[in-house]
């Protein structure tokens, strides 16, 4: 894992920071003529990323899931989901639908005790997914987010067959009526892309927004002041599959 | 029984029509998947891997394992084998351009294939192999080409040895296309890769035998007694082979407690049980040992070749059991807890083929059959025998 950095140590970081507070009280910055980047008010919000420039590796973004705030029965994150990246199709046979994300319901043997938690694409550090693909479609964003080049992506499904949480799908029939951020296609597979394109305007990714609970919380986790590493330092958490060590991007508390 | 020659030039068309037909259907049920989306197949977000790479590892499996034929000849100096070289390269082609072209007419984008070659991840196994096959084929070309080019002759050692490396290299990469899986409980095990090699030693001396004896049959000739006898006892020791191997495998998973529900599903509890122990077991191991063992059927042409056949049928099991069966189970995510989902989490699912990826599947054999069947009519690969030199050459190496 990446050594956390210093608060305040990332230039461009620091850069945006001062910007953002410079012009904190237009609510907006100028950054061409007659165009205009709103500025994100929202704790813990992805910073904007330029269109063109590349992903920081500085940063690794994640999301520190409480099991134990999850409502039983409620599917607002897998409906907010869908919504927001257009995964509308209902086929005949469901296990051929696309699963970007789904509810789990875990009962301990031990117990009895009864746990429900989202599962999605764990976006790890040392992913099988990337490791298998045969042409580089499966890859991974220097920000830690994993995800799929539709371009060159030729449907093998050997990611699916590598990924240990099931978190892939292949799109089994032809699409219409796309989300045009989010591209996807017939005979490709693709996962939770963490809301990418979401995350790139300084948004968090539309489960997190929709949890009633709060039960999702999204952040840098190489940043030791954001609230996710805070929340990850003081509470035990549990990474799914661990025994695995491929260092997940997504993490649970109250397993 | 000799064919009359006009008849038989007749049965030959017949034949290559038939299997020219089988390979455009096949290829048509893949433009129907390609137009539908694999929507109209049994495979699904859970099973991911059908009918289609049943058939099609078989085939290049067995294609690997059928140039043991021509290594036993080059390679380790058997005159016996020497003669069978050419057959046994002309059905390693075969039957690997009959699996490539399966697994490639199954991919989601199959029209985006030329990706596969303009885009190499070295860390894929997958991509290895985009390396291997190809090479592959060089390589069994240039074998072929020493072999019945007489200029060529004082290469042929060469080509054979670079032939046997190679196709053991292949071997490791497609076992190990399982054996780099760390997320099933089925695979991820360095036992595979070895374990594939003495499979497609198996699987293609089957294959080899049942091919050669079509090819005497058809000309009117019989198998010699000698050749019969060598090569259904090495066929015995591999299918031996494959049983120890299945054995050891089954052992070492069924010792780890993290993999006893595996084993005990896979083994005694679901529906691939009765096609381990009934196919792969009965069917494809121990009837074909029964029959290659006991002397009243090993010196028989016809059981020796029922046997092979067998170890055919039974190489199916066993790949339907290994890649279905592998996949039906459940992921174990959560362990020490019962787990449920919309999305078959805790939940053995169940497969079954459609008629397209049937069809495509059986297109594959299609394409293998209908090139070894023009391969041996316009070419010259029916064996050659010189008795004399074998029984010199078995006698001072016995």
């Amino acid at each position: 894992m990446t050594a956390p950095q210093e608060p305040g140590s990332n230039p461009r970081r620091a850069f945006i920071a001062a910007a953002g507070a410079g012009v904190a009280g237009l609510g907006f910055t100028a950054i061409a003529p007659g165009l205009h980047l709103m500025a994100v008010g929202q704790a813990d919000a992805a910073e904007v990323r330029k269109a063109g420039s590349a992903a920081s590796p500085a940063v690794r973004w994640g999301l520190l899931i409480d099991a134990g705030k999850c409502a039983p029965g409620c599917t607002k994150c897998i409906d907010a989901c869908h919504t927001e990246n257009g995964v509308s199709e209902k086929l005949p046979d469901p296990r051929q639908n696309s699963q970007w994300i789904r509810k789990i319901e875990l009962v301990d043997r031990r117990d009895g005790r009864k746990t429900e938690l989202p599962m999605m694409c764990q976006h790890c550090a040392n992913p099988p997914c990337v490791d298998v693909c045969p042409t580089g479609a499966s890859m991974k964003r220097a920000d830690g987010i994993v995800l799929v080049d539709r371009h060159t992506c030729i449907g093998c499904r050997y990611c699916m067959m590598a990924c240990p949480y099931k978190a892939r799908s292949l799109v089994h029939v032809p699409l219409t009526e796309q989300n045009p951020e989010v591209p996807r296609g017939q005979g490709c597979v693709e996962s939770c892309t963490l809301c990418v394109h979401r995350v790139d305007r300084g948004q968090t990714p539309a489960c997190v927004e929709s949890c009633p609970e709060g039960a999702m919380l999204f952040g840098d986790l190489n940043d030791p002041s954001s609230a996710i590493a805070k929340r990850i330092a003081s509470v035990p958490t549990t990474q799914v599959r661990s025994d695995l060590r491929l260092n997940q991007g997504v993490r649970y508390q109250g397993l | 029984m000799m064919l009359n020659p006009r008849h038989e030039e007749g049965f030959f068309y017949l034949l290559a029509a038939i299997g020219g037909l089988v390979s455009a259907v096949g290829i048509g049920a893949a433009l129907y998947m390609e137009h539908s989306g694999h929507v109209v197949t049994g495979m699904n977000n859970q099973i991911v891997w059908g009918l289609p790479h049943v058939v099609a590892i078989f085939l290049i499996v067995a294609a690997s394992g059928v140039l043991n034929v021509a290594s036993m000849g080059s390679v380790f100096g058997r005159k016996l084998y020497k003669p069978r070289a050419p057959l046994s390269g002309l059905l390693a082609l075969a039957m690997i351009s009959g699996g490539l072209a399966v697994i490639m007419l199954d991919l989601g984008r199959a029209d985006r294939i030329i990706v596969a070659a303009t885009h190499f991840n070295p860390t894929s196994v997958f991509g290895w192999n985009v390396i291997l096959y190809p090479v592959f084929y060089g390589v069994v070309a240039v074998y072929l080409w020493t072999m019945m080019e007489r200029r060529m002759h004082p290469w042929m050692k060469v080509a054979g040895f670079a032939t046997f490396i190679w196709r053991i290299v292949l071997t490791t990469g497609t076992g190990s296309i399982f054996a780099f899986l760390v997320a099933r409980q089925a695979y991820g095990t360095a036992l595979l890769a070895p374990m594939f090699i003495i499979m497609s030693f198996c699987w293609g001396l089957a294959v080899f035998l049942v091919v050669q004896s079509t090819m005497y049959a058809w000309n009117g000739l019989t198998l010699p007694p000698l050749v019969l006898q060598r090569m259904k006892n090495l066929l015995a020791t591999f299918v031996a082979a494959v049983l120890y191997f299945t054995i050891v495998l089954h052992l070492v998973n069924a010792y780890f407690a993290k993999n006893i529900a595996f084993e005990y599903f896979i083994l005694f509890d679901s529906e691939f049980a009765g096609m381990f122990w009934i196919g792969q077991i009965l069917i494809g191991t121990l009837l074909p040992l029964a029959l290659l063992f006991n002397p009243a059927t090993a010196a028989k042409s016809l059981w020796v070749n029922v046997a092979a056949l067998l170890v055919i049928v039974g190489a199916y099991f066993q790949l339907y059991v290994f890649i279905i069966g592998g996949q039906a189970f459940p992921l174990d995510m959560f362990p020490g807890y019962d787990v449920k989902s919309t999305f078959m989490d805790g939940m053995v699912d169940h497969y079954s083929a459609s008629l397209p990826e049937l069809l495509l599947a059986l297109g594959g054999i299609g394409i293998a059959f209908t090139m070894t069947t023009i391969g041996v009519r316009i070419l010259h690969f029916l064996p050659q025998d010189d008795f004399a030199e074998i029984e010199a050459a078995t006698s001072a190496t016995d």
